[in-house]
């Protein structure tokens, strides 16, 4: 349950959140008269993901109303690129890489290990919110193929049978500590 | 740091003398004296960092300092090597030793024996696999015999978070040289005169480009760099921007000097942190040089760049998407003309090249057109660098003179396939491209080339390709990546693409009627000649290009409802060799779905019924008694 909480936002922080990201904006300078104003809307965008972990309807509304365009605009935007998500992610974000290198090299049965092991499908987020799994098209690391990011972390060459089920109990563990 | 303003190319030149020192032990050094007596580079590319290369440099430089040689000793982190199989990678110069796969703990050792001892640590050099001999200087090592290095010049080479070492590897001398002997159509001439080509994957001609931007009249002009390096299996654009990222700073502004633009842009994945990281740094140290900003070299020519990130959408890669995707829209590619020459960015000419492209600039200026004429073939001039992934034995990223054979990247520079398979294709140009079989290992590479053979240069990925792989599925694996990232604008991507992998799921589940492979054949010409953007026209080439060279592994899965590389699930079974068997219950232990039973010491048998076809038991056997049907 504790768990939960740190992904819904609540009041306190949420004032918090909104004022970093609406010193952000400040920072650019925007003119919210200016015919160019949507160029800075997908830096905002990441801005506003990184420090909300996603990208709810109120911060939609708030870039919108900051730049001075329609919710629609921003909602369109969101929807296209890969990157931007409108569901919260789990705590440890498991990325696995499906470029070509790392296909070829079995890439898609690490997937289906992970999808079993959480009991969840890619794009999908635990019940206790600690894990989701994305699939991602080339991190660039295609030396270490089969290669997945978890967070900040790389863990590369993966063989099917054991090192999903290693990798997991590592931070399985750190949940319970 | 604090870096003092450079007003004049004069100026840049005695810099670049004074510095030389900075590089006076590395291969590419001046000749000048180094205040140390050893460099140690460390590889800071992304493969590199991943396994754990900045603890090398802390371990390295506290272990330096305990044995108190910080005075002669210093430990940099450079951009990526390229041999990213062997990775960490330490190079120790002036010695021109080269240590691979290198560990953290390994720090005390090379302190040890290779600094104070004087003696190589012999199990990190690279050893040559067929000889088995020790090798331990890079350019002996059979994986940098065959390659010249212009785009990659630098990487590897300097600090890329330090412009000084920029300026002393001749940094900026060729920007120099532009603001002050040459008028932007002299510059125009020389780039079209160098036949230097798009590196991003179409291979236009750089020159009529900027030629087509300068003519334009307009108060106002844009210069964006490309550096949304979509293409999986392609790592290049990364690799320079990480280890030279102040050559791509150098070359937009000697594309704005040329075009008459006086802001630049570069529209990079946000899924590279580091090349940002690192571009952020490079930009913030040319503004305070005085190679970015207003009157620069005291030329009166005023030039910036910002850096704009990308979402994550392939089609962005696509000149006319990503310049949307800029403006911050969906990034929808429009039809052409207008060209962006013309109408690009705020409806103003714009410039959009490839980030290795830039790369190649600022060389064929100070080294001159000849100089890059003599390298390539006479079409296709100068260098490429290509990504070797897959089931190579060295995957990395390789840079060789257009003409090279892929039978010399994929065997001499690449060491041959892993695991002594059969070599069975080479995948270029990632979804938009095509196979190279056999047959074909001993054409040069060139752009008409490889177009010539059903494939393309694209940006650069290589993925090998063996006998276990099963090229239906490799066909249906890059459509459902276009599938993924069609941007659903035009019908034929759209909709064509979704029909086409229905088609290739039905053959790969064993479910094709017997005249799929024309029905396909037909579907994929009418969205190659329908789609809107490259996206789309090109979306089919791995498919046609699959049945074009293997058309007997889609008849086999048509007609026989056989994969006979193993990989697609619905056609096959797993049985159990009753002779082979010796009951060691491996496989019953590990089957996830308990379906295979037996007693200790009893041949085993599996339930075809239960079976999901995971492959674990295969996997777990030692004793080939799993047999694929």
């Amino acid at each position: 349950m504790e768990n939960k909480a740190t992904n819904c936002i609540t009041e306190g922080a949420a004032k918090e959140m909104f004022d970093k990201l609406d010193q952000f904006i400040d920072s650019l300078g925007v003119n919210s008269c200016s015919p160019r104003r949507k160029g800075d809307l997908i830096m905002i965008l990441h801005q506003a993901q990184h420090i909300f972990g996603y990208l709810p309807e109120e911060v939609q509304t708030h870039v919108a109303r900051k730049l001075n365009i329609q919710h629609s605009e921003v909602s369109g935007v969101i929807s296209f690129y890969n990157y931007f998500t409108t569901e919260p992610k789990g705590k440890h974000n498991i990325s696995i890489c499906l470029g070509t290198a790392c296909f070829v090299k079995g890439a898609d049965k690490i997937l289906e290990e992970f999808e079993k092991e959480l009991g969840i499908k890619a794009g999908q987020v635990t019940e206790d919110m600690e894990f989701s799994i994305d699939v991602v098209r080339c991190v660039g690391a295609c030396g270490l193929a089969p290669v997945i990011t978890i967070g900040e972390k790389v863990f590369g060459k993966l063989k099917p049978g054991g090192d999903v089920k290693k990798i997991l109990s590592q931070f399985k563990n750190e949940v319970k500590e | 740091m604090k870096l003092e303003r450079i007003n004049s190319y004069p100026e840049l030149l005695e810099r670049y003398k004074a510095l030389g020192y900075l590089l006076g032990l590395r291969e590419e050094g001046t000749g000048q004296k180094s205040t140390f007596e050893r460099d140690i580079l460390v590889c800071g590319g992304t493969g590199c960092v991943s396994s754990n290369s900045t603890k090398i440099v802390e371990n390295l430089q506290s272990e330096i300092k305990a044995c108190g040689l910080d005075q002669k000793v210093q430990v940099l982190k450079t951009g990526c090597f390229g041999f990213c199989e062997k990775g960490p990678i330490v190079l120790i110069q002036p010695d021109n030793v080269f240590y691979v796969q290198v560990c953290p703990e390994d720090a005390k050792d090379i302190v040890e024996q290779h600094l104070i001892g004087g003696t190589r640590v012999e199990r990190l050099l690279y050893e040559e696999p067929l000889l088995k001999k020790k090798i331990e200087k890079s350019k002996d090592i059979p994986f940098y015999k065959k390659q010249i290095r212009i785009a990659l010049r630098n990487c590897g080479v300097i600090n890329p978070e330090n412009i000084l070492e920029y300026i002393a590897a001749q940094g900026f001398q060729a920007l120099g040289k532009c603001l002050t002997e040459m008028d932007s159509q002299q510059l125009i001439d020389l780039i079209k005169k160098s036949g230097l080509r798009g590196r991003g994957g179409g291979g236009f001609p750089t020159g009529i480009k900027w030629e087509a931007a300068s003519k334009y009249d307009s108060p106002e002009k844009f210069v964006i760099c490309n550096a949304d390096e979509g293409d999986p299996g392609a790592f290049m654009d990364r690799s320079i921007l990480e280890g030279d990222p102040c050559s791509i700073v150098e070359a937009m502004t000697i594309t704005g000097y040329a075009i008459g633009a006086s802001q630049g842009y570069v529209y990079i994945r946000a899924e590279y942190p580091l090349a940002i990281h690192r571009l952020q740094i490079a930009i913030k140290q040319s503004r305070e040089i005085g190679m970015l900003g207003k009157n620069i070299m005291g030329s009166g020519f005023d030039f910036d760049i910002d850096l704009k990130f990308g979402a994550g959408a392939f089609v962005c890669g696509e000149e006319t998407a990503l310049i949307r995707s800029i403006e911050g829209n969906r990034g929808e590619p429009t039809t052409k003309p207008p060209f962006p020459a013309e109408s690009g960015l705020w409806k103003v000419p714009t410039c959009v090249n490839n980030v290795e492209t830039f790369a190649n600039i600022p060389p064929i200026i100070t080294k001159g057109v000849e100089w890059f004429n003599s390298i390539g073939t006479e079409k296709s001039k100068g260098t490429k660098v290509f990504a070797l992934a897959g089931k190579i034995n060295n995957v990395g990223l390789v840079e060789v003179p257009m003409g090279t054979t892929l039978r010399e990247i994929i065997y001499d520079i690449g060491g041959g396939i892993r695991g002594g398979k059969d070599f069975k294709a080479v995948q270029t140009g990632g979804p938009s491209g095509g196979c190279i079989t056999k047959e074909n290992l001993d054409t040069p590479i060139t752009y008409e080339n490889l177009t010539a053979i059903g494939s393309m240069m694209g940006s650069g990925g290589m993925i090998v390709m063996d006998e276990t792989d099963c090229m239906v599925n490799i066909a249906k694996f890059y459509l459902e990546f276009t599938l993924d990232e069609s941007c659903g604008k035009c019908t034929p991507c759209r909709v064509g693409n979704k029909r086409l992998h229905e088609m290739l799921t039905a053959i790969t589940d064993g479910k094709a009627e017997e005249d799929t492979l024309e029905k396909l054949g037909a579907l994929a010409d009418t969205i190659k000649k329908t789609s809107l953007c490259g996206l789309g026209q090109t979306s089919p080439n791995p498919v046609l290009s699959t049945i074009k060279f293997f058309k007997n592994e889609y008849v086999e899965h048509v007609r026989d409802h056989k994969c006979k590389a193993g990989v697609c699930k619905n056609l096959m079974q797993y049985f159990i060799l009753s002779d082979k068997c010796i009951g060691c219950t491996a496989c019953a232990r590990n089957c996830p779905q308990n379906c295979i039973t037996g007693k200790v010491k009893q041949p085993h048998e599996i339930d075809q019924s239960k079976c999901i076809k995971c492959g674990v038991c295969y996997q777990k056997c030692k004793f080939s008694a799993i047999e694929i049907r």
